[in-house]
C-alpha cells in the first residue's frame, strides 16, 4: 500500500529517535537476520559473519544510510534509491523474498530499543515503510 | 521429511518414465532464467544470457538443465531416502554454490514447461501441489548455512 500522510508523519517522528543510532540498528538488524534466517547468509560468502564482525558493522552502516535517504525523501523513495535499485537488479540480484526478512529484523531492533514508541499504529507505518523500501529495491528486477 | 504412500510412489515413478529429461530439463532451466532473471546471478559462467532466445539456445543452459532433471531421476529411484541421496548435492549448493534455498521451492514448479505441467496435472490430480514441492524442497532446501 502507498504511504499515507499519517504514515509519513509517524515515520518522521519515529526517526527522531532512530537518528544517531541508525548504524547500530543496521548492524543489529543484519546480525539478527543472519541468525533468524540463515539462508540469507548465502549472499555473503565473502563476509566474516561471526558476531561482532567489522564487515557486518560496515554493511549495517550502508543499510542504515539507505533507510535515512528513504526517510529524507519519503515522498519519492523510488527516486532517492534509484541507483541502489539498479544495483540490486543488475548486480546483487538478492532474491525478492529476502527483503522482508531484513525489514522485519530492523523493525524488531527498533522495537527492542524503543518499546513504548512502537505502538501498533507506529508498527504498522514502519512496516509499510520498510516494505516500500524493499519494493523499490526489487522494482527493476524484471 | 516427506513420507510417500505406495500409491504415490507408483504415480511418481510411472510419470517419471514419461518425462523427456533432456528436453524438459533444458526448458525448465531456461524458463527459470527468463521468468526470474535474478536467478542468472548463479550462472555468470554460462555465457550469453542476454535474451530469452539466447537463453533457450544456450548449450550450457541446456546441458545444465538436463543435469538437474536427471538428478531428479535419482530421487525418484530413492523416494524413501531422498535426504541421503541428495546429501552431497545439498552441501554443494549451500556451502560452495551459495544458492538461496528459495530457488528450490515453488519456483521450481513454476519453471516447469506447460507441457510437463499439464502431464503432471493430468496424472497426479490433486496430489501435485503436495508431492512435487515436497520432493523439491527435500532435494535442495534441506540444508541451510549454519
Amino acid at each position: 500500500a502507498m504511504l499515507t500522510a499519517d504514515d509519513k508523519k509517524i515515520i518522521a517522528q519515529l526517526w527522531e529517535k532512530v537518528a544517531g543510532h541508525q548504524d547500530e540498528f543496521g548492524n543489529e538488524a543484519l546480525q539478527r537476520m543472519f541468525t533468524a534466517y540463515p539462508q540469507t547468509k548465502t549472499y555473503f560468502p565473502h563476509f566474516d559473519l561471526q558476531h561482532g564482525s567489522a564487515q557486518i558493522k560496515a554493511h549495517g552502516k550502508k543499510v542504515a544510510a539507505a533507510l535515512v535517504e528513504a526517510v529524507n525523501h519519503i515522498d519519492d523513495i523510488a527516486g532517492a534509491l534509484s541507483k541502489l535499485s539498479d544495483l540490486h537488479a543488475q548486480k546483487l540480484r538478492v532474491d525478492p523474498v529476502n527483503f522482508k526478512f531484513l525489514g522485519h529484523c530492523f523493525l524488531v531492533v527498533v522495537a527492542i530499543h524503543h518499546p513504548s514508541a512502537l505502538t501498533p499504529e507506529v508498527h504498522a507505518s514502519l512496516d509499510k515503510f520498510l516494505c516500500a523500501v524493499g519494493t523499490v529495491l526489487t522494482a527493476k528486477y524484471r | 521429511m516427506v513420507h510417500w504412500t505406495a500409491e504415490e510412489k507408483q504415480l511418481i515413478t510411472g510419470l517419471w518414465g514419461k518425462v523427456n529429461v533432456a528436453d524438459c530439463g533444458a526448458e525448465a532451466l531456461a524458463r527459470l532464467l527468463i521468468v526470474y532473471p535474478w536467478t542468472q546471478r548463479f550462472f555468470s559462467s554460462f555465457g550469453n544470457l542476454s535474451s530469452p532466445t539466447a537463453i533457450i539456445g544456450n548449450p550450457k543452459v541446456r546441458a545444465h538443465g538436463r543435469k538437474v532433471l536427471s538428478s531428479f531421476g535419482e530421487a525418484v529411484k530413492n523416494l524413501d531416502n531422498i535426504k541421503n541421496t541428495y546429501s552431497k548435492l545439498s552441501e554443494l549448493h549451500c556451502d560452495k554454490l551459495h544458492v538461496d534455498p528459495e530457488n528450490f521451492r515453488v519456483r521450481c514448479v513454476c519453471s516447469l514447461s506447460p507441457s510437463l505441467h499439464s502431464a503432471l496435472v493430468q496424472n497426479w490430480g490433486e496430489l501435485l501441489p503436495t508431492m512435487l514441492p515436497g520432493l523439491l524442497s527435500v532435494a535442495g532446501g534441506d540444508r541451510v548455512p549454519v
